[in-house]
């Protein structure tokens, strides 16, 4: 059963522009010791998504114009700012990418850790710290009792963002959000916290989202994807089904604009796939695909009607699905 | 690699060391040995790529080669010149031919200066060409770089962050430099942006014969535009060789770690288990250990490692490795 069920969720931002829908009808499941990687490029939406499940949107100018948020089928979406208190690192916790700007540099990060524990489970500041020093030990800290006692300054960036994991895990959660965890990491340490990410969806069941701009990382930690382009999904599914067979030219485009390391290098180097121009302004979006001013697919269809999310035939399960004409007529063709 | 010596010395870089610190107001103060003896060559035209964990002293490295810090030791030969003892005016003269592109294109352009504008100064300051044809060629530059002449007139923030760094390339341009040092070009960018700003310096490398010494954590990137490679370690190479070579045939335990640790877009899901991983975080360039540098976080570790500092061996024509362990 799906511990997170969001659905149809439209997120609205009142802007100087006119109104800029920035989550346009998003629909997401989730189980239980589940990780769901959601990529795009940055002002697609991606933390928005976030955001709204931790129901942190800015408000005003933001604003949940519709849809639902579920947790273990109970209405998240519109909480009130009590009730959210309470589900907020209680039931569901949250990763930031910048370890270093998201800890407070005044507290050591046993109080930080602590705080959470204290307040959410009412325990006293001694058994608080007790199980601080014990979450810096399960993610991998040497000398925990040491560390607990060491400002966020006094550790390097790897060991930051584990205390911030420490942090998101200490009461428990049943939901993981992890907002581009490793972005400001060597890939050495990015390692490291993927196998901590890894242990804890296998040892806890933690459900994971991993929001990311990486197709690696989602193809190594990953058991579903979701795709995201200006606020909305144009590509969902089984992480192996999309990544071997991606149907949209967005989800194409972003696989082949890397350059992904090759272990028997090729003597010739073919100039990188570009998808040329930039993710478009949400003020200014037009009737059709957002993705057709940057498409080589384009035809007259996509200029007029937005896509919508659609099975794609011929697959394993009916879980893969993608927003795009294009696809649907060649699936016509065949 | 002696039949190429030749062609291979356009920059090389001798022995170079940049220490910090030392001397303090409060007496001696701790020394950092952020680049610590580094040595490499640059033929014409290709693309000399140097990767790292945050630390290693890549950046230091690079900016010792721009003169934008101190050398403490060592030399830095520019097409025969050696400009890591060029002072004044002279230095000055000399940086026409050595440029470069930095990692943030969102701090690294006056916010003030319109774009055309922060193209011009270094035609201004370096007197290139006659002042009439100046403003003729900001506008090719800008065309070079994919950006339209008329898009001179915009302020940075008027730019998207690929654009930004586009004027970032032809500001180092403008000087017709034929080395350019890119220090994490493509880091701060989107993945989709990244690969415009790849193919322009791949095209410009081609058009113009640009020497580059790329500087990148990302090894896919480095892979896909570098020609050789250096991996380095708390200030040192610790492996050096053409691009074919260290990709398909390893032999630090290090560089192993570093490709190993990369995501791969066909995981072999089922062998996460069996995946080794580099543990802890290097040792301070403060306390240097005295045997290899690192032997503390080495899965092969033995006692020799921790006695003896490995030097850097050629093991294959053109491969050199700095490990005790490591045999052709």
């Amino acid at each position: 059963m799906a511990v997170l069920r969001v659905q149809d969720l439209v997120v609205d931002f009142a802007t100087r522009q006119g109104n800029a829908r920035v989550l346009d009808h998003i629909s997401l499941e989730i189980d239980e010791g589940e990780i769901l990687g959601i990529v795009g490029e940055s002002g697609c939406g991606k933390s928005m998504t976030a955001l709204s499940i931790m129901g942190l949107v800015p408000s005003p100018p933001g604003n949940i114009t519709a849809g639902s948020i579920k947790l273990d089928e109970r209405e998240i979406a519109g909480a009130s700012s009590e009730q959210m208190r309470t589900i907020r690192g209680n039931e569901i916790g949250m990763i930031f990418q910048e370890p270093m700007s998201s800890l407070n540099p005044v507290f050591t990060v046993g109080e930080q850790i602590a705080e959470s524990v204290r307040l959410h489970e009412g325990a006293d500041s001694r058994a608080a710290f007790a199980r601080a020093v014990e979450m810096l030990q399960a993610v991998g800290i040497p000398e925990p009792e040491k560390r607990a006692r060491a400002y966020p300054h006094e550790l390097s960036g790897g060991m930051r963002q584990r205390v911030m994991i420490a942090i998101a895990l200490a009461c428990n959660p049943r939901v993981l959000i992890a907002d581009e965890p490793t972005t400001a990491l060597d890939t050495t340490v990015q390692a490291q916290i993927f196998d901590l990410l890894e242990e804890l969806q296998k040892n806890r069941g933690t459900a994971i989202v991993l929001i990311t701009h990486d197709m690696g990382a989602v193809a190594q930690l990953a058991d579903k994807i979701a795709v995201m382009y200006a606020g909305r999904i144009v590509e969902t599914g089984a992480v192996d089904d999309v990544l071997s067979n991606p149907r949209h030219p967005y989800t194409r485009g972003l696989i082949a604009c890397v350059p992904h390391l090759q272990v028997k290098p090729t003597k010739q180097r073919h100039p990188l796939l570009e998808i040329p121009g930039v993710v478009p302004s949400l003020t200014e979006l037009g009737e059709g695909c957002a993705f057709s001013p940057r498409c080589d697919r384009m035809h007259s269809k996509c200029l007029q009607h937005q896509p919508v999310l659609e099975t794609v035939p011929d697959t394993g399960d009916n879980s893969h699905r993608v927003a795009c004409w294009v696809t649907e007529a060649r699936a016509d063709d065949v | 690699m002696s039949d190429q010596i030749g062609e291979r010395e356009y920059l090389s870089v001798q022995e170079l060391k940049v220490h910090f610190g030392g001397k303090s107001l409060f007496g001696s103060g701790s020394i950092v040995h952020a680049v610590d003896g580094v040595s490499f060559d640059i033929a014409k035209g290709t693309t000399f790529g140097i990767v790292g964990e945050s630390g290693s002293g890549k950046t230091t490295t690079a900016l010792a080669i721009m003169r934008l810090t101190h050398i403490t030791s060592g030399a830095v030969f520019l097409d025969g010149t050696n400009i890591g003892a060029l002072q004044g005016e002279a230095l000055r003269q000399a940086r026409c031919a050595f440029q470069i592109v930095f990692q943030d294109p969102y701090s690294s352009l006056n916010p003030r200066q319109r774009a055309f504008d922060i193209i011009r100064d270094p035609l201004d300051l370096m007197d290139v060409g006659k002042p009439e044809e100046r403003a003729e060629m900001v506008h090719a530059l800008l065309e070079q770089v994919g950006l339209r002449p008329e898009q001179g007139a915009l302020f940075p923030h008027q730019f998207s962050g690929g654009q930004r760094q586009r004027i970032g390339l032809a500001r180092a341009l403008a000087t017709k430099p034929d080395l350019i040092v890119c220090d994490e070009p493509v880091s701060a960018l989107d993945v989709a942006i990244q690969a415009q700003i790849l193919n322009l310096m791949s095209r410009l490398q081609k058009e113009l014969g640009l020497t580059y010494l790329f500087i990148s954590h990302d090894l896919g990137v480095v892979q896909h535009i570098c020609d050789e490679i250096a991996v380095m370690y708390l200030g040192q190479i610790v492996e050096r060789a053409d691009r074919m070579t260290l990709f398909s045939n390893p032999m630090h335990p290090y560089t192993k770690a570093l490709l190993a640790s990369v995501p791969s877009l066909h995981a072999d899901r089922k062998n996460r288990a069996t995946r080794q991983r580099l543990k802890g975080d290097p040792p301070s360039p403060i306390n240097l250990p005295k045997g290899c540098r690192f032997a503390s976080r080495c899965p092969l570790a033995q006692e020799q490692c921790h006695q003896m500092s490995p030097p850097l061996r050629e093991l294959e024509n053109g491969h050199f490795v700095s490990c005790h362990l490591a045999d052709a």
